[in-house]
């Protein structure tokens, strides 16, 4: 059972830590004044990292061995020199991507000790094999020809936001491109397929609404314990796959509204998942400004909205992709919001406390292990 | 030699001693200086080796003419001091 907490935040990375009576407090913090894109904490040892973005100093990558005692910074995911040669434009804009990391999206823990996989805007995935020490950038996906129609959304370029590691097999690395589909590899990134029949984008021209490049996920999860079963928040809705992301079925009619950007799936049971909804499409508020999270546990067939320690006024929280997040065990679940706002949960979302008003815009949201 | 110094807004996150340093143009008088402080190097630069966008070099008060391939001349007892556009919220 987790106690503890990291937030990354538009100015620093703080630790919220459970008390006495049940109460979760602020208790460390690290970076302050800089943004904290995302955060990933080890499972099998006190290994931290977290992804700075110093806007004019680019993106760096410290690492904690001891828990958040101490710090150091350790190499960024950087991009080879680009030839002269290769022409790399963004299809939304017609200007040139920066082969060049803008921005840590995704960091995900692999199976194999020292493995790390990272997503980073503009479009490029990463592999470690050292903890971090050195990064590779995965060449097949990024020089698969179909990345030409990667397009930004919200961000200038595309990246990669999502990145799924089957807990059964390793190998299969799945990943969640915004906007650019569903991507998965069986070979441990050697070779790729874009999947996601089913998904469906509404905003692009209608011939193109079904194509799977097409798809702006705005993450993508998995149950670790079933990994087959995958739970997507879309631009356009909710998706559920049961075969690993090949085919997807959109859920409808989810109260107040299936737009979000934030999934979390329970680790064990397939058919629970939790979202936080808001009004779609560029709005992205509350829906009439009630702040509230959808949980199903039937694969989608209902949706429960709940509420129970939630805000009763009305409230303008945002929650972005990776700010909500799931323990181990399934039962606690915490989320911030971008005006500052963060709630924990230790009835797997049946009530919620709020643990501050007052932090920084929250980027992500993870609880140690 | 040129003279080689940096904002002390980039001290809060890497040390950058000021430091008198061979090279003929601001690319070598760079990699001169990035060979001995190697954490520096991507705090200015991108991964192309190119000047970050919001990242300023100036040789004797006048901001360089190439950011891309960092070409001009530099010479001996130039002034050459790296800034940043402050800027967010």
């Amino acid at each position: 059972m987790s106690d503890r907490l990291l937030v990354g935040t538009r100015k620093g990375l703080f630790r919220i830590e459970r008390q006495k009576r049940n109460q979760w407090q602020i208790g460390q913090s690290w970076f302050l004044g800089d943004p904290v894109s995302m955060l990933v904490a080890q499972a099998w040892d006190q290994t931290i990292y977290a992804a700075l973005d110093l806007g004019h100093f680019g993106v760096k990558m410290h690492r904690s061995v001891d828990n958040g005692n101490s710090w150091s910074e350790t190499p960024t995911p950087a991009f080879p020199a680009k030839p002269e040669d290769v022409e790399d434009k963004d299809p939304m804009r017609g200007i040139d991507i920066p082969w060049s990391t803008e921005m840590v999206w995704s960091l995900e823990v692999g199976a194999r000790p020292g493995e790390l996989w990272c997503g980073v805007i503009p479009g490029g995935l990463f592999y470690s094999s050292n903890s971090g020490d050195s990064w590779t950038l995965n060449r097949p996906l990024w020089d698969d020809p179909r990345r030409k129609k990667w397009m930004g959304g919200g961000y200038d370029f595309a990246g990669i936001h999502s990145i799924l590691i089957n807990p059964r097999d390793p190998q299969h690395v799945t990943v969640g491109v915004s906007v650019g589909g569903v991507w998965t590899s069986k070979d441990a990134g050697q070779n790729w397929t874009l999947i996601g029949k089913g998904l469906r984008n509404v905003y692009m021209p209608p011939e193109q609404a079904d194509d799977p490049i097409s798809q702006d996920a705005h993450r993508i999860v998995h149950c670790p314990a079933q990994p087959q079963r995958l739970w997507m928040q879309h631009h356009n809705g909710i998706f559920r796959s049961d075969d690993g992301g090949e085919n997807w079925l959109e859920l409808q009619d989810v109260p107040p509204s299936s737009f979000g950007f934030a999934v979390a799936a329970h680790p064990t049971d397939p058919d629970t998942a939790w979202f936080v909804p808001a009004t779609r499409d560029e709005q992205r508020f509350p829906v009439n400004a009630r702040l509230v999270v959808t949980r199903t546990r039937d694969g989608g067939e209902h949706f429960e909205v709940l509420h129970e320690g939630l805000p009763e006024e009305p409230a303008y929280d945002l929650v972005y992709r990776h700010a909500l997040a799931i323990s181990d065990n399934g039962e606690r679940l915490a989320f911030g919001s971008t005006t500052g706002s963060l709630w924990i949960s230790e009835d797997q979302g049946d009530s919620w406390q709020v643990v501050s008003k007052h932090l920084p815009p929250v980027l992500c949201v993870r609880f140690e292990h | 030699m040129a003279r080689l110094s940096f904002t002390p807004n980039l001290s809060r996150h890497v040390s950058t001693p000021m430091a008198r340093i061979e090279g003929e143009t601001v690319k070598q008088v760079l990699d001169n200086y990035f060979h001995a402080n190697p954490k520096v190097r991507a705090y200015v630069l991108d991964d192309q080796g190119m000047v970050r966008h919001h990242v300023a070099i100036f040789l004797n008060q006048e901001m360089i003419l190439d950011r891309r391939q960092l070409s001009d001349r530099v010479n001996d007892n130039d002034e050459l001091f790296i800034m940043q556009a402050l800027s967010g919220g």
